[in-house]
């Protein structure tokens, strides 16, 4: 019985990536369907990390290397802790820590373009953190836990109560997908803005890491949606899916935003869940 | 390590208009729309000379953007291609004669394709870049052996000085 925290934190270091590559090959090909166009092949991400891997290294500075391995480790620590059925505020520190990382491993290089990435990328930190940190207060308050593994059984439907907690984090996903209309760090879609963001000067196997973490990144944030439809695993799984697809749709229908804007709708968000935590907490007083 | 070839399942542009009328650059902007969608092949129209594998160039080299194509070329990591499409970037074109005009891309770095035309179809640069693929493979193979035989080398001195 106390290996089983051991299985899932394996599983998902195994599989993460696995996963995260088929979800990020679909996604390419819903988002080509959707502009009329064919679309590259399911397992293209995996050829393109593949290929970065045959690249030259070439690194002005060591140290970006290194934190973007720190990165990498901190989100894979963190979605294993998650898949551990660990502590939801010591994963989020975690997962902290790794962007942390991330920004510092584009400040030590020597590139404007990088350092815009790395300014545009500490904001979004600062529009989704609230909100993410509120998601698991919610999931407390209804659950009475911080552990993962008791969320995960709860038998109450966290979204019946948590409804503008749930729409907050949705909203923030966008920001952590990175996707439009909030994909400013990287800008995905708008290579000639700031060149490629925060990855401008990573290359190679470098690059091949930050897209492995982002690869993590997506299973351990699809597994947080999962926890607000806990309760039903057949519903849970279905609006995973439905909440990517509409994430697609989103990125696909709307244009990219300023970094104001940006940062406004995360903490629009974070009200929508304060708000709803303000009602839920009301509710349990007055049934008390 | 060397022996799986994704490079060109994967191979990233980066688009380049040295001096381009700018007829050329709609045709290779062509290829990213639904009727070529050039994505089916993993190409991928980059902005980042760091993560490119093929540098596409239109238009002739001018005496201003010498230093920025031989920057952009130096930035692109190995193994690398270069592909000139269109008339003026193989030889300067109608504009050779210009006083600011230095001639092909040819001059200034070394091309690996030339796509004729003026305007090059897109279904021309299409098949160029297909071809770039071939040589893009070679030259990974290239760099592969190459640095077996420095590994070699090295492992070889090493054994050497410890006996």
């Amino acid at each position: 019985m106390t290996w089983t925290w051991l299985i899932g934190a394996v599983l998902f270091l195994v599989l993460a990536p696995v996963i995260g590559g088929l979800i990020a090959g679909i996604d390419r090909r819903i988002t080509a369907r959707m502009q009329g166009r064919v679309g590259p092949p399911i397992l293209q991400p995996f050829y393109d990390v593949g290929k970065l891997f045959e690249k030259e290294s070439v690194v002005v500075t060591t140290a970006q290397n290194f934190y973007i391995l720190a990165y990498l480790i901190f989100i894979a620590l963190s979605g294993a802790l998650f898949f551990a059925g660990g502590d939801l505020l010591l994963i989020i520190f975690a997962f902290t820590l790794a962007h942390v990382f991330l920004v510092l491993g584009a400040y030590a290089v020597h590139s404007p373009y990088s350092h815009i990435g790395a300014e545009r990328e500490l904001i979004q930190l600062m529009a989704y953190e609230p909100m993410i940190i509120l998601a698991a207060v919610g999931l407390y308050m209804i659950t009475n836990s911080f552990y993962v593994v008791d969320i995960a059984v709860s038998t109450v439907p966290a979204i019946l109560y948590l409804p503008g907690v749930f729409l907050g984090f949705a909203t923030i996903l966008t920001i952590k997908l990175r996707k439009s209309p909030f994909d400013i760090s990287t800008s995905h879609h708008a290579h000639q803005e700031i060149v490629k963001g925060i990855t401008t000067e990573f290359s190679g196997s470098t690059l091949a890491q930050v897209e492995i973490a982002h690869w993590y990144e997506n299973v351990f944030l699809l597994g947080f949606i999962y926890l607000f439809f806990a309760w039903n695993p057949v519903i849970g799984i279905i609006a995973v899916v439905v909440t990517y697809l509409a994430e697609i749709f989103i990125d696909n229908v709307t244009a990219r935003v300023r970094w104001q804007a940006a940062l406004k709708s995360g903490w629009l968000a974070a009200v929508l869940g304060l708000v709803n935590l303000a009602i839920l907490s009301y509710m349990m007083l007055g049934g008390a | 390590m060397s022996t799986m070839a994704f490079l060109k399942r994967s191979p990233w542009i980066l688009h380049y208009d040295a001096s381009s009328c700018n007829g050329c650059d709609i045709e290779v902007l062509a290829c990213l729309t639904p009727l070529y969608d050039v994505e089916r092949f993993g190409i991928i129209n980059t902005g980042n000379p760091k993560h490119a594998d093929i540098l596409l160039i239109t238009g002739g080299i001018n005496a201003q953007n010498r230093e920025v194509v031989e920057n952009i070329y130096e930035q692109i990591p190995e193994p690398k291609v270069v592909i000139a499409v269109g008339a003026c970037a193989a030889t300067g074109g109608v504009f050779r004669e210009c006083y600011n005009i230095v001639g092909g891309i040819d001059k200034v770095i070394p091309v690996d394709v030339y796509v004729p035309g003026c305007a090059a179809r897109p279904e021309q640069i299409i098949d160029g870049v297909v071809k770039a693929l071939g040589i893009l493979e070679e030259k990974r193979g290239k760099m592969a052996g190459a640095a077996r035989t420095k590994e070699e080398a090295r492992h070889a001195e090493q054994a050497g000085e410890s006996t």
